[in-house]
């Protein structure tokens, strides 16, 4: 029986998971000091999570260029999963800082709040470091599981509510189709492994013809595909942002997709190698639908949450033309780009939390009439954000699509990346507008504007910084992408 | 005798009434089941195919599956109740106030 334990703990790593353990156990000690703290109070969990966050983040950094292999291989903390957590600690981090002032205004000032987004921002780290499906699937579940509950955060708000459960409902939906592709292909390879899985299929005669791995292959891509909102799959996401609280639509639109794009390279680029060509070629479709989507549907909407949604999906249709090209640029690219776009969108959500009064009345355009004039901090901070997010130099979101385009060229997809670009174009469009309604229109009505809070100002600076340096200085963080490719 | 395809063959058949179900049904409480259904024809997928392997991956899969499932019926369930609260229904029809 020793002996057994023995051999168990040999496989057991824990340096391999120690960002995601520190995680965890604040967020259960934050929980516990939730339930002894006065009700109402929740400005010191607030603080509590982000030293959380902070330490979380130092114990990542110290194990850059330290790859760890634990849990008989099934988690690896490489460069890969290092750079993806800086990613979901930064989302996080911006995120809280937003939030607690929000909470208070809008009458929800709940501690569980706090440790759910750190419990999300750890399952996220689980599915950039795992390499078995078992453990990108256990890591998708927490982050979606938390996640799902945040959503519909507002218990007396209906439309929290319906975000919340159509979240729930599309989000099960579609783990169940990833989970019967993992089964296929378990079927075929006799491993959940994402290397054996690479080993085996490269072994088997006719793989890119034998149906019962093309199903597997094409269920589980359909349930990431999900996740990260790529049409057709992407109809959900609207709705859930629109419904669900501010500061949660800004973490939701940052981490989750960066954490879907990261477990889908690793499974794409490893495990379906053998099927590449088709791949590529289903993705490029995928991608220019999802880019097409999002941004002509956006151009029709007045309600800036939504709009921003919608972008969202846009963004990840970009994104996309990353896996496309199959290359070291276009994977770098993509880390980057996720990095470049958890800063612009949360940016752009925080303003959107400073600018809503309760109930959010102010968020459509209409309510954005003069509020250059009016607030002039926020205004030019949109200012800044919208124009990362159209992709104008010297912004981040300009060097970021560059990235992902140059490697769509590299790998010869010309016309992708055309369309990629006709597409920003678009976008200009319904993101001008925000600027347009924000300086050239009078206000209708004097709204009373919520208070400027430190820590949301602290917050809306830290993504200007990271847009702005992003964008003239891309070099040394693109080093550390093109470090973190396999 | 009974192989592993008809297992397979039966799984294959739950899953598809499961995604039949979430598509057509309207209550959110039966399309709930039927997610339910479509995860447990996953499990019985993976045991099946477990055996025939003869490799324990399978089974040591349908433990998570099991245990994720419960959570999120916990949490489902939940919002399910909040909603119902709020608007006296649990129709999918009365999912009507964020569209477009």
């Amino acid at each position: 029986m020793e002996n057994l334990v023995q051999i168990a703990m040999q496989n057991v790593n824990l340096a391999a998971i120690l960002p995601s353990l520190v995680l965890c156990c604040f967020g259960m000690v934050l929980l516990l000091v939730s339930v002894f703290s006065k009700r109402g109070r929740t400005t010191h969990i607030a603080w509590m999570s982000i030293i959380a966050l902070a330490v979380t983040a130092l114990v990542t950094i110290s194990g850059w260029n330290h790859p760890q292999q634990g849990f008989a291989g099934s988690v690896v903390l490489d460069n890969f999963a290092n750079f993806f957590t800086i990613i979901f600690i930064i989302a996080a981090a911006l995120t809280i800082l937003i939030s607690d002032a929000y909470l208070q205004r809008e009458g929800y000032p709940v501690g569980e709040y706090y440790p759910l987004i750190l419990f999300s921002t750890a399952g996220a780290m689980w599915m950039a470091s795992g390499t078995d499906l078992m453990t990108i699937f256990l890591g998708l579940e927490v982050l979606s599981v938390a996640l799902y509950v945040l959503a519909g955060f507002f218990r007396n708000d209906v439309r929290s509510n319906e975000a919340g459960l159509k979240y729930f409902f599309l989000g099960a939906f579609s783990t169940g189709f990833l989970l019967y592709g993992a089964a296929l292909l378990y079927g075929v390879t006799g491993s959940t492994k994402i290397a054996v899985i690479a080993q085996q299929l490269s072994q088997l005669p006719n793989a890119a013809t034998n149906p019962m791995m093309l199903a597997g292959a094409f269920l589980l891509l359909v349930g990431f595909l999900f996740k990260v909102a790529i049409a057709p799959f992407h109809m959900w996401t609207p709705d859930v942002y629109q419904g669900a609280p501010t500061p949660v639509t800004a973490f939701m639109s940052a981490a989750p997709k960066a954490a879907g794009f990261a477990a889908l390279l690793r499974i794409t680029m490893i495990s379906l190698e053998t099927i590449q060509l088709d791949i590529s070629a289903l993705f490029w479709i995928l991608a220019v639908l999802t880019m097409i989507a999002g941004n002509f549907i956006a151009l029709s909407q007045t309600n800036i949450k939504r709009m921003l949604a919608y972008s969202s999906i846009a963004h990840a249709g970009y994104a996309l033309v990353g896996v496309v090209a199959w290359n070291q640029v276009g994977m770098s690219a993509i880390l980057f780009y996720m990095l470049v776009y958890t800063f612009m969108n949360i940016g752009a959500f925080a303003v959107l939390v400073l600018a809503g009064k309760k109930g959010e009345e102010n968020l459509t355009l209409e309510g954005f009439s003069g509020f250059g004039y009016k607030r002039p901090f926020l205004g030019v901070a949109m200012c800044i954000f919208l124009f990362a997010l159209m992709g104008i130099p010297p912004t981040a979101g300009f060097t970021g699509k560059f990235f992902v385009f140059a490697g769509a060229v590299k790998a010869g997809y010309i016309w992708l990346a055309v369309i990629g670009v006709l597409n920003s174009a678009v976008s200009l469009y319904y993101y001008l507008r925000v600027i347009v309604y924000m300086y050239f229109r009078d206000p209708k009505e004097d709204f009373a504007w919520v208070k400027l809070e430190i820590p949301a100002v602290v917050s809306i600076v830290l993504a200007i910084a990271g847009v702005l340096i992003l964008g003239i200085l891309p070099g040394p963080v693109m080093e550390l992408a093109k470090m973190a490719g396999f | 005798m009974i192989t592993v395809y008809h297992y397979m063959l039966l799984s294959a058949i739950l899953f598809s009434i499961g995604t039949f179900g979430v598509l057509t049904r309207k209550n959110a409480i039966v399309i709930f089941m039927c997610i339910e259904l479509m995860l447990n024809s996953v499990n019985l997928t993976f045991i099946a195919l477990s055996r025939h392997l003869q490799n324990m991956d399978g089974q040591i899969f349908v433990f998570f599956v099991m245990t994720v499932a419960a959570a999120e019926a916990a949490v489902g369930l939940a919002l399910m109740i909040a909603f119902y609260r709020n608007r006296e229904s649990i129709d999918t029809d009365d999912f009507n106030l964020l569209k477009w």
